[in-house]
């Protein structure tokens, strides 16, 4: 395999995005016909900006591309088809409104025939094996239903090269099987298939040479067949770095927030939680790991009474051991039972705040209805926005600045602030880290530990592990929508979460 | 006994400007771009070829009759050109600058009537009768030549053959629009656009361009809709505010048929019909109540309108991106 | 970045807000040169040279006491539709059927002055048709806002068609009560009895339009800049999301602001037909539900930049139909001369918001944006 030409190489690419968030740090990659490599690595670490280099959605700021050994310049998703690479994205680029062939054929030129197209399309799906009706509108689809005909598209424009972007984020495990087996015939005939995951089953099984990225750099590549879960993960996640966050002993806890058999579907059918059990202590911080997209944004949003559920139980535990149901309120109610329920979502400006409104309004978001009058009391808000501004050190031109124009850090303070000023009982909070730099972070850190020490049951949902293993003093982890661990933070070892993370402390038994 | 024979005709007559007006909105509204200056764009078109015939006539020795090829192209071509620079400045404020869309067409509708009643009177003063009106009796005639054997043929020739050529060609065009919309590519990236800007600019689609044409075509159909409501229907005689509201009652059109020009077609003609039904059912001394028959257009398209947006069935929705301009944003 | 021959010799990015005293400097600019484009197209249909034109515009509005007290009249009836409407843009509701609903206030007004007028008191007929017209105007934002809340059906064009239903139901009443028989006219309503008039105040037959209009104005200013409710609408048109987050009804409030909506509108028509016209015609609104959202917008939802843009668009009106008039134009010229005024503001919001960065400062723009 060696001695072949690679199919695409890629040759110290180098992407920065803003001023200083380094994408990609010289990342060299080659990818030779006939095989499936598997691109790994955590969330952030860069996988998809490398790929929407080679589809042409960004250019890279250095480095350079090269085809069947040819230089190549892709500057649009145009130049790419033009040079055979076709990529599936994680959001499907499909008109609803249009029929499998139309989208197909979307952006073609010459004449538009239908049948000629529906053919063609019907020829490609019979040897690959997928199951395409070319008339069939995408909104009466599937999930799993768009992604073969985003396949197809790509295929039809004649891609050699095909790069799928977590293809089974969205997929159940009968459609992954089906995925697979028609990728593997796919490489059978001769493509090369570039597939970027974070599980690690879906290594093992599909691929024949995994290339894993940590911080946006390539940390080496393997075959698949010569490696195992340990090494890829290790990999993966790296070694423990020490953080020196705080944690210090939860004091007198009890059990504040009980989530017993928790079972969300989407809107879709799609299973998002499954019988998802825990209980939240006051006075302690409650981790959860997980792949992204593994159903911690429906769990915070369905104890946050946002998210419709379709079984289960959410009870809120009182100081004297009374049980009030938080199933089937909104956040409305809830806060009328007098339950001070704070949520830090992980969509900050679209969901936690109003981004063209100014501090002091925003901090009006949860305080507004207090008193009778029909005014709104804008006093109590602006101090609370100016002892936000001053405890957390947010970096604002002023209390009328709209928090869109403020940075990434500075929009977190706000709201983290916002939300630990209502004194609550129980706070959620979602990557509350995320695209933040060092000094941030670590004052929201300290703002958690705060809450904790104040009583509050936190739950904290994160990405780096580092941190998780730090800073929680349990920590749940979660995958595919299913609890596949409670370990003690003092305790737990980062491999072994990761294992738990990617399911194989139960799978990778059975298969061995 | 319900007079059909002078009913259809007539409901034809008042349906055709509807037709074109819709189908030109149906094209704007396609590539998602609600265009609510498409009253103002059907006076500009009326006026234009008003305006086109009048120097057209007043150039002509006195004595000599028109040219009747001259007297046709004249204004068509005034109308095509004065709706097309409507369209182009909705454009330009929507699509270039991303103007608010609403606002831009109520501006635009004001601004139309405006330049249409304007210059209508100033051709009234200019022709110093003493009738607050133009007409353009000789002009007229050419546009409103029925087709050969219309009058040998009975009601059959009443029904089918009775109308100027202007009628024909608003039902070529409707059916042309809908042929090109359903079946072609252009048609599939306009209805892409329409529906999702972002996805058909990833397909390599040029939405601006398709934008701009959409809507610079549709302008043009639908100023020859006020073209044919002054060349024909009343007989080359322009009168200020004359025309109405038959612009909103075209928009109602467009929802009415659910986006669809060649529904537009029977659509228009019931539209028409119900503008004159009250003059064909006996009221006695009630004239109020036809005042009711002529806001029946209007409940029905609400009910359209709300019966499809219940229904939630996507074919029948307004296209998705409707009303709101595309900027591809930083990606 | 390399290989610039494919690169456009320009892109537009989307500006940093400015400061609200140079967006409107802009602003201002937009119009000052609207203004001169205007002054050289009357000038060449006219003839006379441009001082003779302004005098006449600015006579047309200032010209004698009687003119001011018109172009009083008319800003404030602009002013409480433009005011009407606000709320629900703010929602990001675009209500464009303020000149149906305020038809319908005009209706119920109509109605009560003529089916009570010797039934009840004066006073109490003045009531009737305060609370008639505010029904009335209510109930025709509420449906569409009912479907909208439902269904989600498209609140544009649902309003777009109840203008027209009302104008048809006031023209059907304008027959139905139409006197003399025949005429097909209502013509000046209790004309000899003055039942249903509204009352004049301080001896000016427009002071009380005016003064309503300036109660209604600052009430408005409160109720959107400080009023719960006003803060509830905002959120919900800045983020339904948000909304729900923090635990409003988004329902509810679409609904409820359309009613009140629809209410100020049925209050204007209140007061054309009651305080000013004592008529019912299908054209007593004159369009201005239309222009009042290019009011409201132009003003930026803010009810007092509002009476700035209510009184530049009557201006222009008043002036342009008295130059005209002097020249002996038509009447309409005033429409063109809005029209021109109105695409230059609305093009030059494009500046406000956008900027155009050549080709030479573009890999900056580039790094920084994608």
């Amino acid at each position: 395999m060696e001695t072949k030409t690679p199919a695409v190489s890629m040759r110290g690419i180098t992407k920065v995005f803003g001023r200083n968030v380094v994408a990609n740090d010289h990342v060299n990659l080659d990818i030779y016909k006939g095989e499936i490599l598997a691109l790994l690595g955590e969330n952030g670490s860069g996988k998809t900006t490398l790929m929407n280099m080679l589809a042409g959605i960004y250019f890279p700021d250095e480095g350079q591309i090269l085809i069947d050994g040819k230089p190549v310049v892709i500057r649009s998703p145009r130049d790419a088809f033009d040079h055979h690479i076709g990529m599936i994205h994680q959001h499907f680029k499909l008109v609803d409104l249009l029929t499998a062939a139309e989208n197909i054929v979307l952006g073609l030129d010459g004449k538009l025939d239908l049948k000629a197209a529906s053919a063609k399309i019907r020829e490609i799906c019979s040897k690959f094996g997928f199951d395409v009706d070319p008339a069939q509108k995408i909104y009466d689809m599937s999930v799993s239903q768009k992604q073969t005909v985003e396949i197809v598209k790509a295929l039809y424009r004649g891609a050699d090269i095909l790069i799928l972007d977590e293809p089974t984020a969205v997929l159940t495990p009968q459609e992954t099987d089906k995925l697979f087996a028609v990728l593997r015939s796919m490489k059978e005939s001769g493509k090369a298939i570039i597939i970027i995951t974070h599980k690690m089953q879906e290594v093992l099984s599909l691929s024949d040479r995994v290339a894993v990225l940590r911080s946006g750099q390539f940390v080496g590549d393997l075959v698949t067949k010569d490696t195992d879960a340990q090494e890829m993960t290790d990999m993966m996640v790296g070694h423990s770095v020490t953080l020196n966050i705080e944690r210090p002993e939860p004091v007198n806890p009890k059990p504040r927030l009980e989530v017993r058999d928790l079972t969300v579907r989407t809107e879709d059918g799609i299973l998002k939680l499954d019988h998802v059990s825990f209980t939240a202590n006051s006075g302690e911080i409650l981790g959860i790991a997980g792949i992204s997209g593994c159903g911690q944004k429906e769990l915070l949003e369905a104890i946050a009474g946002l998210q419709h559920t379709q079984e289960g139980e959410v009870n809120y535990i009182e100081d004297d051991g009374r049980k009030e149901s938080l199933i089937g309120k909104d956040p409305l109610k809830i806060a009328e039972m007098g339950v001070v329920l704070s949520f830090v979502p992980e969509d900050r400006l679209g969901m936690g705040l109003v981004g063209n409104m100014d501090l002091t309004d925003n901090m009006m978001l949860r305080s507004f209805r207090k008193g009778r009058s029909i005014f709104t009391d804008r006093k109590t808000p602006r101090n609370v926005a100016q002892n936000v501004i001053h405890d957390l050190e947010v970096n604002t031109p002023g209390l009328n600045t709209p928090v869109r124009r403020l940075s990434g850090g500075n929009v977190q303070k706000v709201l983290v602030g916002r939300e630990i000023n209502a004194s609550p009982t129980v706070l959620l909070t979602a990557y509350a880290v995320r695209g933040l730099d060092i000094n941030s972070s670590y004052t929201i850190y300290d703002l958690i530990n705060r809450q904790k020490k104040d009583g509050v049951a936190v739950i904290y949902v994160g990405e780096d592990l580092d941190v998780l293993l730090e800073i929680a003093d349990r920590i749940l982890v979660i995958c595919d929508g299913k609890v596949s661990g409670i370990l003690d933070g003092r305790t737990a070892d980062k491999r072994e979460v990761g294992m738990l993370m990617t399911h194989i402390g139960g799978k990778a038994n059975e298969q061995a | 006994m319900f007079d059909f024979l002078s009913f259809i005709p007539r409901a034809v007559v008042q349906g055709i400007p509807l037709l074109y007006g819709s189908t030109g909105e149906t094209l704007t509204e396609k590539a998602g771009n609600l265009n609510l200056g498409i009253p103002g764009i059907m006076y500009v078109g009326g006026i234009s070829g008003v305006i086109g015939g009048f120097l057209y006539e007043q150039s002509l020795p006195a004595g000599t009759g028109v040219a009747p090829f001259l007297a046709v192209a004249i204004p068509l071509v005034c109308c095509l050109v004065g709706s097309l620079l409507m369209g182009l400045l909705y454009c330009f404020l929507t699509v270039t600058l991303r103007a608010n869309q609403n606002v831009t067409g109520l501006a635009l509708t004001t601004f139309g009537i405006g330049v249409g009643n304007f210059f209508g009177g100033s051709l009234i003063k200019l022709s110093g009768k003493d009738v607050p009106a133009i007409t353009l009796t000789a002009t007229a005639e050419c546009f409103s030549a029925p087709l050969p054997f219309a009058a040998n043929l009975g009601w059959f020739g009443k029904l089918f053959l009775s109308y100027g050529f202007l009628a024909y060609i608003a039902v070529a065009v409707a059916l042309l629009a809908s042929y090109v919309l359903k079946r072609t590519r252009v048609g599939l990236h306009l209805r892409a656009v329409g529906e999702s800007p972002a996805t058909a600019d990833a397909a390599g689609i040029d939405v601006n361009r398709y934008k701009y044409r959409a809507t610079c075509i549709g302008s043009m159909i639908a100023g020859l809709g006020g073209l044919y409501y002054v060349m024909d229907y009343s007989r080359g005689i322009w009168s200020n505010d004359a025309f109405g509201d038959r612009g909103w009652l075209a928009i109602a059109l467009v929802i009415f048929t659910i986006w669809r020009p060649n529904i537009g077609v029977i659509a228009s003609v019931l539209f028409g019909g119900l503008y004159i039904l009250h003059m064909y059912i006996p009221t006695g001394m009630n004239l109020a109540i036809k005042e009711i028959y002529k806001m029946l257009p209007y409940v029905v398209t609400i009910i359209v309108l709300v019966l499809s947006s219940i229904r939630k069935k996507r074919e029948t929705q307004p296209p998705e991106s409707l009303g709101r301009s595309y900027f591809r944003e930083d990606r | 970045m390399s290989k610039p021959e494919k690169k456009p010799l320009f892109h537009i990015v989307k500006r940093a807000p400015m400061p609200w005293w140079k967006a409107w400097l802009y602003r201002g600019l937009s119009i000052v040169l609207a203004m001169i484009l205007c002054a050289v197209i009357s000038l060449i249909m006219t003839g006379q040279n441009p001082v003779q034109i302004f005098t006449s515009i600015f006579n047309g509005t200032f010209g004698s006491p009687r003119k001011m007290w018109a172009t009083g009249q008319n800003v404030a009836m602009l002013l409480v539709i433009s005011l009407a409407v606000t709320p629900a843009f703010q929602m990001r509701f675009w209500n464009i059927g303020g000149e149906g609903q305020a038809l319908m206030g005009c209706l119920a007004s109509a109605a009560c002055m003529i089916t009570l007028k010797s039934v009840l008191p004066n006073w109490a007929v003045i009531c009737a048709m305060l609370a008639a017209s505010i029904i009335a105007g209510a109930v025709w934002g509420l449906i569409p806002a009912f479907f909208k809340a439902k269904w989600n059906t498209n609140e544009t064009l649902f309003t777009l068609m109840m203008n027209y239903i009302a104008t048809q139901l006031v023209a059907f009443f304008c027959v139905f009560w139409e006197s003399p028989k025949g005429s097909g006219n209502i013509g000046v309503i209790n004309q000899s009895s003055n039942i249903g008039w509204l009352p004049v105040v301080g001896g000016q037959k427009y002071l009380l339009s005016i003064l309503i209009a300036a109660v209604l104005c600052t009430g408005m200013y409160f109720y959107l800049r400080f009023s719960k409710h006003g803060y509830e609408l905002t959120v919900v048109g800045e983020s339904e999301k948000t909304a729900r987050y923090v635990g409003i009804k988004v329902d509810r409030v679409i609904m409820r602001t359309m009613i009140l909506s629809g209410a100020m509108c049925g209050i204007a028509g209140f007061m054309l037909t009651g305080g000013t016209d004592h008529t019912l015609t299908t054209t007593l609104v004159d369009g201005r539900g239309f222009t009042a959202v290019m009011v409201s917008w132009l003003a930026k939802f803010n009810p007092v930049w509002m009476i700035l843009a209510s009184f530049l668009l009557v201006f222009l009106d008043r002036g342009a139909s008295e130059m005209a008039q002097k020249c002996k134009l038509n009447s309409s010229f005033a429409d063109i001369l809005t029209g021109i005024i109105l695409f230059f503001i609305i093009g030059g919001e494009f500046f406000i918001n956008y900027r155009l960065c050549m080709r030479h400062s573009e890999t900056k723009e580039g790094i920084a944006h994608v």
